[in-house]
């Protein structure tokens, strides 16, 4: 997926990450997620980035996205601020042990296993 | 509260060995087990992201592997679609953003598994040391 001929038009650079802001944006206002789902194939694909600088940017540009998306979230009444704070923090040890256990094990067996995981939650979310 | 808390040690533990962010965790723990309606506890999620996000990024940023400015230009330009997607996650009802959100989870379980088989990205999320 070679993008080379992006280099120097900075306008037409700056267009493609203003779409996948935007994009990404509304997926988490939406969704109450990150948005890398969205953002990092579309720094691929668009932007020539390689798997890892995309997965990197993308977690910078979720500070801002998530942010906002919280902001506007408050002023409909929705956030619970004690449970957001009482995940997140928690959340911070999860994803050091997380990011050191992923160097030393291998992850396909896990990544399966979530997937299976994520299905049977959808199942139990559509059953409500 | 000890719900909330590992909800939050899951996702993230998630979040740092697959990449896959911990929203996708953080809402459905909070619908599942904390009762909370599905508009709380998207919003709540978003709360919780924030700080895992900077974590993770603090540590890419040793690596090199973060390019700011355009994370900053993205970051900047994403708050109109935010507002869009909050206002149409708030036109809609819990039943209906519920059922979005499940259709969701599928779709990002069918990309890990993909991803997955195919056998690429997996070690290429994260740099190594020797790297």
């Amino acid at each position: 997926m070679s993008v080379a001929g992006l280099r120097g038009m900075n306008s037409e650079r700056t267009l493609r990450l203003a779409a996948i802001g935007t994009a990404a944006g509304a997926f988490s206002g939406l969704f109450g997620v990150g948005g890398g789902s969205v953002i990092v194939p579309l720094l691929v694909l668009w932007l020539g980035y390689d798997s890892r600088r995309a997965t990197a940017t993308s977690l910078a540009a979720i500070i801002v996205i998530a942010s906002f998306a919280a902001i506007v979230q408050a002023t409909y009444g929705n956030v619970n601020v004690g449970d957001g704070i009482l995940i997140g923090v928690p959340a911070i040890v999860g994803v050091l042990f997380g990011t050191w256990l992923q160097q030393r094990i291998r992850t396909r067996e896990i990544s399966l296993l979530f997937a299976a995981l994520l299905v049977a939650t959808a199942v139990e979310l559509l059953l409500r | 509260m000890i719900g909330a808390i590992l909800i939050g040690v899951a996702g993230g533990v998630i979040a740092g060995l697959l990449g896959v962010g911990g929203g996708v965790l953080f809402v459905p723990g909070l619908v599942l087990f904390m009762k909370l309606g599905q508009h709380q506890a998207e919003a709540t999620s978003l709360l919780a992201i924030v700080p895992v996000a900077i974590v993770g990024t603090i540590r890419q940023d040793r690596y090199g592997n973060v390019r700011r400015d355009d994370a900053v230009v993205m970051g900047a330009l994403s708050l109109a679609g935010a507002i869009a997607g909050v206002a149409l996650a708030n036109a809609l009802s819990g039943q209906a953003l519920r059922v979005a959100f499940a259709i969701l989870i599928l779709f990002v379980a069918f990309e890990l598994v993909r991803s997955t088989l195919r056998g690429a990205g997996e070690k290429d999320e994260q740099p190594r040391p020797d790297d």
